[in-house]
């Protein structure tokens, strides 16, 4: 008797158990877990890869041109290098080179577009007139100029990248810092004493972070392919270092093994679209009314 | 009941000081073209301490252009506002000069006046951090505004818009205001709500020793709550003086024009004359 007492006693004190880590619900779609699933599976396939049990992604020692067999899975290259471990290897160039490509533009094209929306005047003309500036080559060409001017190399390839990519944050930024910059609250808070920075580190940014975290996202698809371009052209990564988009060029010059562009350019396209999807389910996320209908559908 | 309120103030608020003279202020907005508008024209008034002042006309008046000059959101282009001695600067990139910190807005919109992404706690904070003296606390204050206490730690999308008013009106308090201004406050929020928002708004600085500033264009409530009462129509001063004299005896036919125009709920199927 006295211990059903004390079980009974003991029940109100017992908190339910909080979950360590637990998805939002509005990331519970089949997209945001897909694109989650493909990034999370490249990433620790880019920090683990030289753990695996590969060949030597260099190594010319194979047979030239072999289809995939037991051996070697995604046959070999022309000069009798592995394809499934330079594959693998190419994660370790090209995703990271995306990464630093994106969140380097965001930050300088987020910056000088939250000071030409929030100044304005001199400040925002000459910045947005600079854009304007970048956005009338198409990005490709430019690319290929700079690069092609500093000459080829995967840390040129990133600043050209940066080059050509930086105006469309700044352009997003911009306009969402005009539309926030007159609001009632951030007059408010400057009759409370706030300065201009502060006002714009406390009402501006957190109101128009989540669009351009949205856009840096969907951007990472684009910096992949923009990458691979460069280096399809021969002014990205250097031979022999393994990188999916010239991998893919060098699969173009031997039609016959298909091999060869085809297991790289797949890689491509798995991360582009997982990045979409990823940047899809953000954008449904930090969208309040998305947000509701998909919780309300998940309910 | 305004009496019995004011004993229930649970804080001592600190003593008010607030003279406010606006002196031939005009305010010019340069159009595109080159064409000057201007939207104040030499228009001089006072607002003593504990005074509740009404600012009325028709859209376009100028009333709001006066409201942001005192505020320092616009540079005046003539005249001169004076605040406790001091002549009000027009705002820059920096803080506002802490001695017209107390000089606060609530403003027309309520779905924009507060920052969506802080909670009611962290927003009130800042008003309580501008306060020269002792601010209340955030309970008191919700308290003040009849606001659940409970609801400091909510986003404001969980507010209606009369709470949200409620909300932006204990700030501008927590901010220790001598001068409140309310720049047509009532005009987004329904019927039921208007007369209530505004008589909040005067006890709330009855209470405080607050003066007030009350721009609306609805006569009936500015009848309500203001002692005396000041006519704008296209940016002069027509007519000022005791509310219920200018309502009794407007000597403007503009005046006369406006408080004419005023809805009678009768029953009777009166139609404002305009």
């Amino acid at each position: 008797m006295s211990d059903t007492n004390e079980v009974t006693a003991s029940v109100p004190a017992l908190k339910p158990r909080k979950k360590r880590f637990e998805l939002p619900p509005q990331w519970k779609t089949a997209y945001g877990i897909i694109g989650v699933v493909v990034v999370a599976f490249w990433l620790i396939v880019a920090i683990i890869g030289p753990l695996l049990p590969l060949a030597d992604p260099l190594a010319q020692t194979a047979e030239r041109l072999a289809a995939p067999s037991s051996a070697h899975w995604f046959g070999t290259d022309e000069l009798g290098r592995d394809v499934f471990s330079r594959v693998l290897y190419g994660a370790r160039i090209s995703i990271p080179v995306a990464i630093a490509l994106v969140v380097l533009s965001m930050l300088l094209g987020g910056l000088l577009g939250m000071l030409a929306g929030y100044f304005g005047r001199v400040l925002d003309e000459t910045i947005m007139r600079l854009a304007d500036i970048v956005l009338a080559f198409p990005p490709i060409i430019l690319a290929m100029v700079i690069t092609a001017a500093l000459g080829p190399g995967i840390g040129n390839a990133v600043i050209a990248m940066l080059v050509v990519n930086w105006p469309q944050y700044a352009r997003i930024m911009r306009s969402m810092v005009v539309g926030v910059r007159g609001s009632e609250y951030v007059i408010s808070d400057r009759l409370l004493g706030f300065s201009a920075w502060q006002t714009l580190r406390v009402d501006v940014l957190p109101n128009v972070v989540s669009s351009i975290l949205v856009l840096a996202t969907l951007d990472f698809g684009n910096a992949i392919l923009l990458l691979s371009g460069l280096s399809f052209l021969g002014l990205g990564a250097v031979p022999p270092t393994p990188e999916w988009g010239f991998m893919v060029s060098e699969g173009v010059q031997n039609f016959s093994a298909w091999w060869i562009a085809t297991f790289p350019g797949l890689c491509i396209s798995s991360v582009v679209i997982a990045f979409n999807f990823i940047g899809d389910t953000l954008r449904d996320a930090l969208d309040p009314h998305m947000r509701k209908h998909v919780q309300s559908e998940a309910m | 009941m305004t009496e019995t309120m004011e004993n229930s103030l649970s804080w001592v608020p600190r003593p008010m000081r607030c003279e406010l003279e606006v002196n031939n202020l005009t305010v010019a907005y340069r159009q595109p073209g080159g064409r000057v508008n201007t939207a104040v024209d030499s228009i001089s008034f006072k607002v003593s301490a504990g005074e509740v002042v009404g600012l009325v006309g028709e859209s376009g008046c100028g009333k709001s252009t006066t409201a942001r000059a005192i505020c320092g959101l616009e540079r005046p282009k003539g005249g001169s506002i004076m605040f406790n001695g001091k002549k009000i600067t027009p705002l820059t990139l920096r803080r506002r000069p802490k001695e017209f910190q107390s000089i606060q807005m609530v403003f027309q919109n309520p779905y924009a006046s507060l920052n969506p992404r802080r909670t009611i706690r962290h927003q009130i904070e800042d008003g309580r951090r501008a306060n020269r003296g002792e601010a209340p606390s955030v309970e008191e204050l919700l308290d003040l505004v009849e606001i659940p206490r409970s609801a400091a730690g909510e986003y404001p999308y969980q507010f209606s818009g009369g709470q949200r008013q409620r909300i932006a009106i204990a700030r501008a308090v927590a901010a220790g205001a001598d001068l409140l201004i309310g720049d047509e406050p009532i005009a987004s929020l329904d019927a039921s709500l208007q007369a209530k928002i505004a008589q909040l708004m005067r006890d709330v600085c009855l209470k405080t020793g607050a003066s007030l500033l009350f721009i609306s264009h609805d006569l009936a409530v500015v009848r309500l709550i203001a002692d005396r009462v000041i006519v704008m129509q296209s940016g002069h001063i027509v007519e000022q003086g005791p509310t219920e004299e200018i309502w009794q005896h407007p000597k403007e036919a503009y005046t006369q024009r406006l408080l004419a125009a005023i809805p009678e709920a009768d029953g009777l199927g009166h139609i404002p004359q305009v």
